[in-house]
């Protein structure tokens, strides 16, 4: 019955689509690729990047690489610390400022003010301000994700509908009960949606701040998948740095599917029925 | 039988403990202006009620005319001007010492599109208010949440998300999640307006059935006159903004009612009767909204 099912969705008509499109999309790139050699002219843009095959060759070649897992290794930390801090000290602030007006006075126009800099321009900074490497790369990452929880959180417990206090307060809650049964839950979905897309800058953050600092490694394959991006470049080992490349999208995906599964956990009443 | 045959606008004595109905409201000269940016604008002018105990009274007025001040103001929502309101002669607001009433239990609003919680399951939602209240414990909460629950016919929707049944299932929710309360009045501010008008007849009967177990003092705002003649004891007819009682009409149709109810000649005439009197309201908060606009 379940294998029946399983087989079922499997081979469903949109995973069946989603088969034959990425095959489609590899073989064109892989002609396109190998264009020069079969037909004598490079095809614009993708004849000068390696095929999928020497991709994959080059892959295969990695798996028993340390150095290449340590880039993995490296760059989940960074983001796990950076991602972990922007909610421990962004969901408790976004719901702050939203419950009491005069912290949020105090503290929103310079939120303001700095939400707009990009992550990526405060390298240089945090370079200066943190003593290791390590520390500014994980606070750019942090800084990726934080102010797009803050403003989730906030946004999400300020449009909370005043019916849900009204009533809440009638049927005798105190001020601390509301804040926990109303207030969070309520919240729960923006912080949901907030973590996503702060998710997904993280890793956009991270792969960057490591080819800008160095990687925070003195050995070349220390440093995270952006230094390995990076140091492929360098070595002109073009295969690799589509390898990492791939290594980043798997990477990004994985956390934000396993952040929207723990999110529908999370908010039961919200699954589609 | 023939004892709650007989019109009940002297409610009879509530079923337990043998001693007098309590839930009785007295609105005394209560005025409301509010003051956006300088631009006093009144939404209660000098009304005054008395609503018995256990009475339906029904509010009936134009949209936007203040019955909805009103409301807040016995709920404990917001403030009034001047003015005083009691619930059974314990003084609820009445300014300057005490502008606004302390929200409480003891006054419950439904809501008009419904304030259930969404991410509570129906029945954690019924019993949200025992258990802030904490006089019982969880397992005795439970317990009665699911006897009151079948008693509405909601057996079987316990474990549902508010957002899985129907929106007349959910309003009966709601009106049990009050209950649960073991409120003096119930606050209606215009429930049934989002439903269909076939729901809303089911509805109504439903609210009539859960009132003849509970016999709890309802302030009922509405704009639907169908829906005021049939349910009230009384209708206050308002004036539109700023609100006062236009016109009292006394509801002699005999509780029990049913849905045969609006067939009845009386039924037909009282229709007559206020029809006018409420059209002729609509109409100037009408050409008042024109003028605003």
């Amino acid at each position: 019955m379940i294998s029946k099912r399983l087989t079922k969705s499997l081979f469903s008509r949109s995973n069946l689509r989603a088969v034959i499109a990425i095959f489609v999309f590899l073989v064109l790139w892989e002609v396109g690729s190998r264009s020069k050699d079969w037909f004598g002219f490079p095809m614009p843009w993708v004849g000068h990047v390696p095929p999928p095959t020497a991709v994959l060759v080059a892959w295969y070649g990695l798996l028993g690489d340390p150095g290449y897992w340590q880039s993995w290794y490296m760059s989940t930390l960074r983001v796990l610390a950076g991602f972990l801090a922007a909610m421990v000290i962004g969901i408790p602030l976004g719901l702050f400022m939203a419950v009491n007006k005069t912290f949020h006075g105090i503290v929103f126009p310079s939120f303001e003010v700095l939400r707009p800099i990009p992550p990526l321009a405060w390298v240089p900074a945090s370079i200066i301000f943190w003593p290791t490497q390590e520390l500014s790369i994980a606070f750019v990452t942090f800084l990726g994700a934080f102010f797009t929880i803050v403003i989730n959180v906030l946004g999400g417990a300020k449009s909370i509908d005043p019916r849900f206090f009204q009533s809440a307060q009638s049927m005798g809650s105190s001020q601390w009960d509301v804040f926990r049964r109303v207030v969070l839950p309520a919240t729960l979905p923006s912080i949901v949606v907030g973590s996503a897309v702060g998710m997904g800058i993280t890793w956009e953050v991270v792969v960057a701040a490591e080819m800008i600092s160095g990687g925070g490694g003195t050995t070349g394959s220390g440093g995270g998948l952006g230094f390995f991006i990076w140091n492929s470049y360098v070595g002109g080992s073009y295969e690799q740095i589509v390898v990492g490349m791939i290594s980043i999208g798997i990477a990004g995906f994985v956390c934000s599917e396993l952040l929207r599964k723990l999110g529908g956990y999370l908010t039961p009443w919200l699954r589609k029925r | 039988m023939s004892a709650v045959m007989q019109d009940l606008k002297v409610p009879p004595q509530a079923g337990k403990a043998g001693g007098a109905l309590k839930g009785a409201i007295r609105i005394e000269d209560v005025v409301k202006i509010y003051d956006p940016e300088g631009a006093a604008v009144m939404a209660v002018d000098h009304c005054s009620l008395d609503i018995p105990a256990g009475e339906i009274c029904m509010i009936v007025g134009p949209s936007g005319c203040g019955k909805t001040t009103l409301l807040n103001a016995i709920a404990g929502f917001h403030s009034i001007t001047s003015g005083k309101i009691y619930l059974d002669n314990e003084l609820l607001c009445g300014p300057p010492e005490k502008p606004m009433a302390q929200p409480g239990a003891d006054r419950i609003v439904v809501f008009q599109n419904g304030a259930l919680f969404p991410w509570k399951s129906n029945i954690d939602n019924v019993a949200f208010g025992p258990m802030m209240q904490g006089k019982l414990s969880k397992k005795e909460i439970y317990e009665k949440a699911r006897s009151i629950m079948a008693d509405a016919g909601l057996s079987g929707t316990e474990h549902n998300f508010p957002g899985e049944v129907s929106s007349g299932l959910r309003r009966r929710v709601e009106i049990v999640r009050a209950l649960m309360n073991e409120p003096k009045v119930l606050l209606f501010d215009e429930p049934y307006r989002a439903l269909d008008s076939l729901t809303k007849s089911v509805m109504h009967e439903a609210l009539l059935e859960i009132y003849y177990k509970n016999k709890v003092t309802i302030f009922f705002i509405t704009h639907d006159l169908e829906e005021a003649i049939f349910l009230g004891h009384r209708l206050v007819i308002m004036t539109s903004r700023p609100c006062k009682p236009k016109k009292i009409i006394d509801v002699d149709i005999p509780h029990p009612r049913d849905y045969s109810v609006l067939t009845s000649t009386r039924y037909r005439q009282l229709m007559d009767e206020t029809v006018e009197l409420v059209h002729e309201e609509a109409k100037k908060a009408f050409s008042a909204g024109e003028k605003e606009g």
